[in-house]
């Protein structure tokens, strides 16, 4: 099953972006990677790092950034991974859910995956 | 250890006593156009990459590279830390066969791309791109085509690095946290570039240390007159 990271550089943006995709997401596996690791605001390569293996069965990872720091430290953390991992172009809470709801269908595909997050970034709210 | 890998360690540590001497300089300029956190990060992070590389068991250079920048990529925050440590780590693999004029090219070529990449920054957008480029160009030009020894390339990819860092002052920011100062940023030093010129010059002082040599006085320009003909062909 196609896995989740959320990278923010609050720790509690990533974790309440993971309490709302959790709610539609089933089983996906969905992990919060926020904070710079010491208390405070931004983002660290390690915390994603750990965080792309916790969520990575073999089907790949889709990771969703919000700004910055957390786009340069989610790519280095994907070099770095043993594994298949895609950045998704998309808004971090929108993109988080569209792609938890995505990953619950039995046919998902790391691209499909992605594609249902980048979508969110067409949702119009006025 | 071989003597390359020596010279990283060297190198490494270098440059940690001169980012922590320049810590506050540094903070200084980060304040005026970013968040005031590059000196007190950079400190940090390249203290903890010196004991880090001090510590390996007789490693090569490559191996040394990459161990400076995994713990520079961990120890610095914000966008430092992927720039200066995610680069070198990639980088790195450049250095398998050891230093030598080409792989030492090699290695700065493949750097200046991924800082470029990686902070999806050109020249003239004030960060340390514009320092990094003219010294990559410099450095290669000076080995491939001038023919001079790897230490007067070094020397002179420094003393084109400065007049980088030099032209971050007087164009805007487009790129980073200083862009959102749009016209303010003008007139300031960035601090980005100016901590890669550090490293520089740390790096070439290790080089003349190892080499038991002097540091050249050169600036940034080429010995050699360009055959107009040759370069239209």
């Amino acid at each position: 099953m196609v896995g989740l990271v959320v990278v923010s550089h609050s720790a509690k943006a990533a974790e309440g972006i993971v309490e709302v995709a959790a709610e539609m997401g089933g089983d996906t596996a969905i992990e919060a990677a926020g904070g710079d690791g010491d208390g405070s605001i931004g983002t660290d390569a390690d915390r994603i790092s750990d965080a792309l293996a916790a969520a990575d069965d073999g089907d790949g990872v889709v990771v969703l950034v919000d700004l910055g720091s957390a786009v340069m430290n989610a790519e280095v953390a994907i070099e770095l991974h043993d594994g298949e991992a895609v950045i998704a172009d998309g808004p971090v809470l929108e993109g988080a859910v569209n792609a938890a709801v995505a990953a619950t269908d039995p046919k998902a595909t790391l691209e499909s995956v992605v594609e249902q997050a980048e979508a969110a970034a067409d949702i119009e709210k006025t | 250890m071989s003597g390359d890998a020596a010279a990283i360690v060297a190198a490494v540590e270098a440059v940690a006593e001169r980012i922590q001497a320049e810590r506050d300089h540094l903070t200084d300029l980060d304040s005026a156009i970013g968040d005031a956190d590059h000196g007190g990060n950079m400190a940090r992070g390249w203290a903890e990459a010196a004991d880090a590389v001090a510590d390996l068991d007789d490693p090569d250079a490559q191996t040394a590279v990459k161990t400076a920048g995994k713990t520079v990529l961990s120890e610095v925050g914000g966008a430092a830390g992927p720039l200066y440590g995610g680069s070198l780590v990639f980088a790195s693999q450049e250095l398998e066969g050891g230093i030598t004029p080409e792989t030492a090219v090699a290695f700065a070529e493949t750097y200046l791309e991924k800082v470029q990449d990686r902070g999806d920054a050109t020249v003239g957008d004030q960060t340390m791109v514009d320092a990094l480029t003219p010294a990559v160009h410099t450095f290669k030009k000076s080995i491939e085509t001038d023919d001079l020894s790897p230490l007067e390339a070094l020397a002179k990819a420094v003393a084109a690095a400065e007049a980088g860092v030099q032209f971050t002052v007087p164009i805007r920011a487009s790129k980073g946290r200083a862009s959102y100062l749009g016209w303010r940023s003008v007139g300031h030093q960035d601090p980005g570039a100016t901590s890669t010129l550090y490293i520089m010059e740390e790096l070439l002082d290790t080089a003349a240390d190892q080499l038991d040599s002097e540091v050249p006085d050169v600036d940034a320009s080429s010995p050699t007159i360009p055959d107009a003909e040759a370069a239209e062909n």
